[in-house]
């Protein structure tokens, strides 16, 4: 097998000597779709900064053999800014070049091929501020591959999406591990990440890794949220009943709502 | 008509007014685009107000206003990222607290019986009475900024678009901003020279929030804000000359009826081209218009 694009062995992370993610063990082939699941807070931002180079592991060994593009959640981008989508692809360029180095026509090329990767070439020159959630996540997804990013970390990409831009997404993510890139898709939904190549499960330490067929299991479910799992009634995928019932919003965190 | 434009151009007072205000609208109105997306427009006129007693100073000790100014103004950044810093809680507050004492300091200054004649126009600006030598400076710290404008501009827009969401690899988000406030500093510094320093936020302010409400581009905003922060400075000072007010005064209101214009046009705008357009629906408006 050729290289991983991410080998990670008895890695600690954290802030300030501070462990908050413990005991990762897991190595990803380049090209693979991989799901993480855990609870806000469960230790996947902490993750995504350790595989961009943010932090160092404070204990361990990471080795990341790709170019990292982050995909943020699209609340997090302002839609009152006077952008086209055209000019935020653009923007993973800036990853690329020399700091004394503006984009130019051949950015701008690659901008549009990417916006076309995604299926917005048509889009291109909207305001990104009128664009749906959707198109503003695949707007986002295009920055990353202007920035010829290998390994793309997406941040509960499918938030606030409907079921037709939700499948327009997965087959895009598909599309994309096609194409050899690797994916992590950091998600609330056990059921989706069943369907990809692997699949992470974090809560304050690893839970489990591996194929979803054999590393997803009720008490690897349960340990990753905390909480009891429930079959719901008339309904294919768990539920989890969050263990601390004070909390009223804890309820959404869990899976397969 | 011809007389009530070329008359001013006969004193050489009011073409070295013309001049300075014109390089003054293109800095300020394309760095004040920057200052409206950063929403740093507080921190902008807290360095403006906050340099107060460097010029009072400089003013009493003879000093060049420059060299006053420029003091003034670090010491307020300074004094404000530290109070900023230490109570992250109540920023804001503290920064008021920090600016108006600074302010009220340079107007005890101000109001000692030594202070020399002339002082209102480091409050209010004196547009008329610019120098040859102030020119010179402002076009070349003009330049300056715009010039790293120009340099920085992809980056700056990647930052302000959101910070360190999409960053791998790219401009750190802290440098970018902190680069940006030097350069709102260095243009205040120049402005204060013609509009003083009451007025001085107006120009840096109102210019780029008009051509905000009136396009969804960078670049033509950019363009837009600079070309109203020259046409409201000159004919503020035409209104000035013919009406015998005061010039800052004058060009503060003429930015003030730009700005109303805009948000009219724009209303107008919106109330013609898009009379149905709701909140993010899932396919986009932009099909719609």
């Amino acid at each position: 097998m050729a290289e991983p694009a991410i080998a990670a062995a008895h890695m600690s992370l954290g802030y300030a000597g501070r462990a908050v993610l413990r005991g990762l063990e897991f190595q990803v082939p380049t090209g693979s779709r991989v799901g993480i699941l855990g609870p806000n807070g469960g230790g996947k931002t902490t993750l995504f900064r350790a595989l961009t180079g943010e932090i160092e592991p404070l204990s361990g060994h990471l080795e990341v053999n790709a170019t990292t593009a982050t995909v943020a959640q699209t609340d997090r981008s302002r839609l009152d800014y006077p952008v086209s989508a055209l000019d935020v692809a653009t923007m993973g360029s800036l990853a690329r070049l020399p700091w004394w180095k503006r984009p130019g026509r051949a950015e701008r090329r690659r901008a549009r091929e990417a916006l076309a990767e995604v299926g917005l070439a048509e889009l291109a020159d909207s305001t990104f501020g009128d664009l749906s959630g959707g198109q503003r996540q695949r707007v986002l997804i295009a920055r990353a591959l202007t920035a010829d990013a290998e390994l793309l970390l997406m941040d509960e990409p499918f938030t606030g999406l409907d079921t037709t831009n939700e499948q327009r997404l997965e087959e895009l993510i598909d599309s994309l591990a096609v194409k050899g890139r690797t994916v992590m898709i950091a998600t609330h939904e056990v059921e989706q990440a069943e369907r990809w190549d692997l699949v992470l499960c974090l809560n304050g330490e690893q839970i489990s890794f591996g194929d979803p067929a054999v590393a997803i299991s009720k008490p690897v479910l349960e340990a990753t949220y905390g909480g009891h799992i429930v079959e719901i009634p008339g309904q294919p995928e768990l539920g989890v009943l969050p263990a601390h019932h004070h909390h009223h919003d804890e309820g959404h965190e869990g899976a397969g709502q | 008509m011809i007389d009530w434009l070329v008359d001013p151009l006969t004193h050489g007072f009011t073409v070295r007014a013309l001049i300075e205000i014109a390089l003054l609208g293109v800095t300020s109105g394309a760095i004040g685009c920057w200052v409206v997306l950063y929403r740093i427009s507080y921190s902008a006129e807290s360095l403006a107000h906050g340099m107060f007693p460097g010029l009072v100073g400089a003013a009493l000790l003879g000093l060049p206003l420059m060299l006053g100014g420029a003091t003034g103004i670090i010491i307020a950044g300074l004094l404000i990222a530290v109070v900023g810093r230490l109570s992250a809680d109540a920023a804001d507050t503290a920064i008021a607290v920090v600016v108006t004492s600074l302010f009220g300091l340079g107007v005890l200054l101000a109001l000692s019986p030594d202070s020399p004649p002339g002082i209102q126009a480091l409050l209010f600006g004196d547009p008329l009475g610019i120098t040859e030598g102030q020119l010179l400076v402002t076009a070349l710290l003009g330049a300056t900024v715009l010039a790293a404008l120009w340099f920085g501009h992809d980056r700056l827009l990647a930052v302000g678009f959101d910070g360190d969401a999409g960053r791998a690899g790219g401009p750190s988000p802290g440098l970018i901003q902190g680069l940006l406030l030097i350069l709102v500093a260095v243009t205040v510094l120049v402005g204060v020279q013609g509009l003083g320093n009451l007025l001085v936020a107006a120009i840096l302010v109102g210019p780029a929030a008009a051509a905000r409400l009136l396009t969804d581009r960078m670049k033509p905003m950019i363009l837009l804000s600079a070309g109203i922060a020259v046409l409201s400075g000159v004919a503020g000072l035409y209104l000035s000359f013919h009406g015998r007010v005061a010039a800052g005064a004058a060009i503060v209101a003429c930015i003030l009826l730009a700005y109303l214009s805009a948000a009219f046009l724009a209303a107008a705008k919106t109330r013609l081209v898009r009379p149905t357009r709701k909140e993010t629906p899932d396919e986009p408006v932009t099909q719609l218009v």
